[in-house]
């Protein structure tokens, strides 16, 4: 467990406790709009934790230029590929759950997670 | 040899009863017990409401929020532990942290062989100048393949949760979230009209110089998606039907995941054969190099545009 | 450049804590619009430009324009019962109760939930 690495990783740290915030907003709030956006957020500090992992200190963009075909020359370009992809998927699972939020306040005319499952339990479903 | 035994003294034996039992035939009433025929039930309605009534009752009572004592408690501990669980996971993740290796070296293990072959034959073998695109459309183009189809059934199951049928509704209750719509707002209006084209050109660019810059289908068509979302909002649903209906989304979308598919397989043949692909690669930074990844670019581009749109017109209203 | 990350990867923070914790939801959905901005322009100083202007495209735009339409609906369906049932004196079904009980990931504890009529207050102000 090195401690000096936290001063060189802080960036990773950061993204880390974005995750812990975006997963207790999950957790914890009663509003359903609020736990979109909570997992919203723990989507997004995933890429970039993955992003961060492809960022190589001095070196540009994946883009050749000038004929420099070294590998010495460019950040490592398999992560931003994982990324592009995740962000996609993460707009049509933010835009399903939407969906079914809209369906579920048209039944019971509330947003609070508790009130709609006691709901549930009570009609016997 | 065996003699054979009449039935009735076979029934009577041990081995026989224990065949029945093993096979679930045995009827365990039989010689045992005295049967008396069975009375008629009568029915009652008083009682019958009485006991529905005495049911919900007791429902009501288990599942009163406010006053069970049961249900507040699991409340309470609920976010105490769910408090305590984040921190720790939290805590686990830091540590972790930790082990990470250094940022921004460049001999982490990320960075290892596969990096060096995708950047150092990058640009020979696809024809690509932007190495991220041609990663993502020439070697890995089935993980672009299965996105594309992760959105194409994100549309279908919105389709199915909020499409409305305008024979069966009764109560329209559209009508009533379009009360506060601004109607021919004048300076909506002109900020359409003057922004609508360079969006449309400025994503119709990202989408072809994919392979040149930064950019790509998914990009393109999230600004195209973008702009007809704004079009649609200052003109409303009339105007944007003479160019954009439903049928327009289906021919769109099916032909361009289907030409997506049929592009991509020519790779089973050639490569279960060891062919070289006959794919002209042309020249690294004109715009018709790079093989099919300009086709593909446009195919992806165009499913998320409709897409997008198609998110925003089932949530408005229901319907195209 | 070193600075200005840090500067922006502190203001994610702040972005992430606020949006959970604000009491009204047009807050929250606007703050986690200008997260998602600050975000895309972390992104360009990781030298990887695919991922932001997807990033920005998708995440300050189209998700963020879902959100705003959701609220837009339910808030009608709540105007919906609302309206034919005033004589009736006051239903409790039209109520969005956002009750934000987040905590964020470095130790500060829980916060106590508090209840807040979000929609019928901002009605009748």
């Amino acid at each position: 467990m090195d401690f000096a690495n936290f001063l060189t990783n802080y960036e990773e740290a950061v993204s880390m406790i974005l995750f812990g915030i975006g997963f207790s907003n999950l957790l914890m709030q009663k509003n359903l709009i609020k736990k979109i956006v909570g997992m919203n957020i723990m989507d997004t500090s995933v890429y970039l934790f993955l992003a961060l992992k492809g960022y190589i200190a001095g070196h540009k963009a994946p883009i050749v230029t000038d004929g420099v075909r070294s590998a010495a020359a460019y950040i490592n370009p398999i992560p931003s590929g994982l990324v592009l992809t995740g962000i996609v998927v993460s707009v049509s699972v933010t835009a399903l759950m939407l969906a079914l939020t809209i369906r579920l306040y048209n039944r019971y005319h509330t947003l609070d997670l508790d009130e709609i499952s006691a709901r549930l339990k009570r009609e016997g479903l | 040899m065996s003699r054979k035994v009449p039935e009735q003294e076979y029934e009577k034996t041990l081995s026989f009863r224990l065949k029945q039992w093993f096979n679930g035939t045995k009827d365990p009433f039989l010689n045992t017990v005295e049967m008396k025929p069975q009375k008629e039930v009568e029915k009652d309605e008083d009682i019958d409401w009485k006991r529905k009534r005495e049911k919900r009752q007791r429902i009501e009572k288990i599942y009163d929020l406010a006053h069970n004592w049961e249900i507040r408690g699991f409340q309470k501990f609920y976010k105490i532990f769910s408090g305590v669980f984040c921190l720790f996971l939290v805590a686990m993740l830091l540590i972790a942290v930790s082990y990470l290796p250094s940022y921004g070296h460049p001999e982490n293990p990320a960075n290892n062989e596969v990096a060096e072959r995708y950047i150092e034959n990058g640009l020979e073998e696809t024809g690509a100048v932007n190495i991220v695109t041609g990663m993502i459309l020439d070697y890995r183009a089935f993980d672009t393949l299965g996105e594309s189809h992760v959105l194409f059934i994100a549309t279908c199951t919105v389709l199915i949760l909020l499409r409305k049928d305008k024979s069966k509704d009764g109560k329209d209750i559209e009508a009533s979230d379009r009360i506060y719509e601004p109607k021919n707002d004048v300076i909506l209006q002109t900020a359409a009209r003057v922004l609508m084209p360079p969006i449309i050109i400025f994503g119709i660019y990202v989408i072809l110089c994919g392979h040149l810059g930064p950019g790509g289908g998914f990009s393109g068509g999230a600004i195209i998606g973008a702009g007809l979302i704004l079009y649609l909002n200052a003109f409303g649903f009339q105007k944007t039907e003479r160019f954009f209906t439903g049928k327009t989304y289906k021919i769109l979308s099916v032909s361009a995941l289907g030409c997506y598919c049929l592009a991509k397989s020519y790779s089973f043949y050639t490569g279960a054969n060891h062919i070289e692909s006959v794919i002209p690669l042309g020249t690294p930074g004109a715009i018709l190099s790079s093989g099919l990844i300009l086709v593909l670019n446009i195919c992806v581009g165009i499913v998320v545009a409709g897409t997008m749109y198609t998110f925003y017109v089932m949530f408005r209203k229901g319907g195209y | 450049m070193q600075i200005f990350t840090n500067i922006l990867l502190i203001f994610l923070i702040i972005c992430a804590v606020a949006a959970s914790l604000s009491k009204n939801l047009l807050n929250t959905i606007l703050i986690f619009m200008s997260y998602s901005l600050v975000m895309s322009i972390i992104w360009i100083l990781l030298e990887s430009p695919d991922l932001a202007i997807t990033e920005a495209a998708v995440g300050a735009g189209v998700t963020s324009v879902l959100f705003f339409v959701t609220l837009k609906k339910i808030r009608a369906i709540m105007k919906n019962d609302e309206a034919p049932e005033s004589g009736s004196g006051g239903r409790e079904s039209g109520e969005i109760r956002t009750a934000g009980a987040g905590a964020d990931g470095d130790g500060t504890g829980v916060k106590d939930a508090v209840r807040h009529n979000a929609g019928k207050g901002e009605e009748r102000s």
